[in-house]
């Protein structure tokens, strides 16, 4: 297995484990074990196959020294510092996507002319995995910040862009047709019916984006020769062998995406799309 | 003068397979403050004649006046009840859907939040102003929805089958609750239905359309006393006639 496989791995598990959310009211622990069982399975098989010496040490560390070394460079900052960083790409490029995504799917959902000039455009560029602009984009706009930050934008507003077009589209007629026999002229009918009546497909796809952000990210920094970052970090610790190095910033991935759905997306979705009774739990 | 006219109105609907007629030279008048119920079978056009009143679909042949001006389109002079209980904003509560129009109008918040608890009190669900559309029956909802209809203050409300999707006992109450409704508004209703016995019990006269493709075939008035007793022979009477011109198909309906 490769580090970049598993980079995608990690991402890929936890997305699994995201995605089946068991919130009944009252059985809490029923959920925390959901969410922690796929997590206790792999870490025993890692255990194991670490504790019975089929790789070297230095290769396959158990976890005990994972996170040791997570331990030592919390404390020494290192990876607090490398992690605000990533966020902060993270940030701008998926603020980027969420923006111009939303912003692009709702024109093509209400004006045939976006439609017809955006459609052709985003059906021939989001099959290809964004990772194959960074070359172009590190060219085009050089190393560092400025052009991760906007290939990341770039490759994860796909997402955003189809989900919102698809959810302008569901919107129902018939809130249409009230909202206007109430006299709503098209600036408050995109306001006040449009945009909330696409919100369930909206919310999907900045989570589809949200996902895309992270995976391109962590590639693209180690290409974008920036200094500091989480993928910057893993595949520098690839030099020295320093695979609990690797580890612990894989964890801290997962940590981040499980903390941006448990506590930013569910409860977005929780307090709009769920109390409207337009979502199920 | 009537309130609403409408004159040899048509309807065709351009379709992949070809063109469909929706309604072919319709004709009637409607005075201010009454209740006109429209009844005829399935498919027959009904629908498409509300909405070609409401002003979301355009006739291609004739014309609508109310108030004596030729309508173009939709217009705050209308409020509209659909069947679907879907029509409600889930993404606002009761007393949100309710001030909706109102909000269009620039009412201040204060006054348009007054209004349309009052709206919410004449349709007896005061009690559930906070409460978001998916909390509520569809009764309830259809209840919302009539509300907010009246709230802007229209002079005519458009109703499309809207108790058609309810259970027998709640279609009764609805139907109860709406003649109330109408006794204190004042408002000029037309109302879509393919039951007899609700037209029989709500209208002050009714237009019968042929099956599709839909025209008028006879206008009924109903003079009967309010509130009307469904049991009684008269009303029976009524509800016979209007059968005996939908013919048999409506009849089993
Ligand atoms: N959007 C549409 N496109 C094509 N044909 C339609 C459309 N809407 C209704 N029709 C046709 O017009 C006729 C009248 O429909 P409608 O007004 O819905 O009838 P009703 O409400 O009386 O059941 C029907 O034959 C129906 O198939
Ligand atoms: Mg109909």
């Amino acid at each position: 297995m490769t580090l970049r496989d598993a980079v995608t791995a990690e991402t890929a598990r936890a997305d699994v484990a995201l995605a089946t959310p068991a919130r009944g009211i009252g059985d809490r622990l029923r959920s925390a074990a959901l969410t922690a069982y796929p997590f206790v399975v792999v870490g025993a098989m890692w255990e194991i196959v670490a504790h019975l010496g089929i790789f070297p040490p230095r290769l396959f560390p158990t976890l005990e020294e994972v996170a040791a070394t997570f331990v030592r460079l919390t404390v020494m900052g290192i990876l607090p510092h490398h992690a605000l960083e990533t966020l902060a790409r993270l940030s701008a490029g998926f603020a980027l996507a969420a923006v111009a995504g939303v912003v692009i799917g709702i024109a093509m959902g209400r004006s045939r002319r976006a439609e017809d000039i955006f459609l052709p455009l985003v059906s021939i560029i989001a099959p290809i995995p964004g990772i194959a602009y960074a070359p172009l984009f590190l060219l085009w706009f050089g190393l560092g910040n400025f052009a991760t930050v906007l290939l990341v934008g770039f490759a994860s507003s796909f997402a955003v862009i189809i989900n919102t077009w698809t959810g302008v589209k569901a919107v129902k007629e018939i809130w249409v047709r009230s909202a206007q026999s109430m006299g709503a002229d098209n600036r408050r009918l995109f306001r006040l019916v449009i945009l909330p009546g696409a919100l369930p497909y909206i919310f999907t796809g900045l989570r589809l984006g949200m996902a895309q952000a992270w995976r391109i990210l962590v590639v693209v920094e180690m290409l974008a020769g920036v200094q500091w970052g989480l993928g910057w970090m893993i595949f520098g610790a690839r030099e020295f062998l320093n695979t609990d190095v690797m580890l612990a910033g894989v964890a801290v991935i997962g940590i981040i995406g499980l903390v941006l759905e448990k506590h930013v997306f569910q409860r977005l979705e929780d307090y709009t799309v769920v109390r409207w009774g337009m979502m199920e739990q | 003068m009537p309130h609403i006219e409408i004159r040899d109105v048509s309807l065709i609907y351009d379709t992949p397979s070809g063109s469909v007629p929706g309604v072919q030279g319709v004709s009637f008048s409607i005075e201010p403050s009454e209740f006109l119920c429209i009844v005829g079978p399935s498919g027959c056009g009904k629908s498409t004649l509300l909405n070609i009143i409401a002003g979301f679909l355009m006739p291609t042949g004739g014309e609508i006046r109310i108030g004596g001006k030729i309508i173009t389109g939709h217009g705050m002079d209308r409020g509209v009840v659909f069947q679907d209980f879907a029509q409600l904003f889930p993404w606002r509560t009761a007393l949100a859907n309710v001030t909706f129009g109102l909000e269009m109008k620039g009412i201040s918040k204060a006054e348009r939040e007054k209004i349309a608890l009052e709206q919410l009190r004449l349709v007896k669900l005061d009690k559930f102003v906070r409460s978001y559309p998916h909390h509520l029956s569809g009764g309830m909802q259809q209840r919302v929805a009539i509300a907010r209809a009246l709230a802007y203050n229209p002079s005519v409300l458009l109703m499309d089958e809207p108790f058609a999707a309810l259970d027998a006992l709640t279609r009764d109450e609805m139907q109860r609750l709406l003649a109330d409704v109408w006794r204190e508004t004042k408002k000029t209703v037309i109302y879509v239905t393919h039951n007899v016995a609700e037209a029989v019990y709500l209208a002050d006269r009714v237009v019968v359309m042929t099956p599709h493709p839909g025209t008028v075939k006879t206008e009924i008035p109903i003079r009967l006393a309010r509130p009307r007793d469904p049991l009684s022979v008269e009303f029976l009477e009524h509800q016979k006639e209007l059968l005996r011109h939908l013919g048999g198909e409506a009849g089993k309906a």
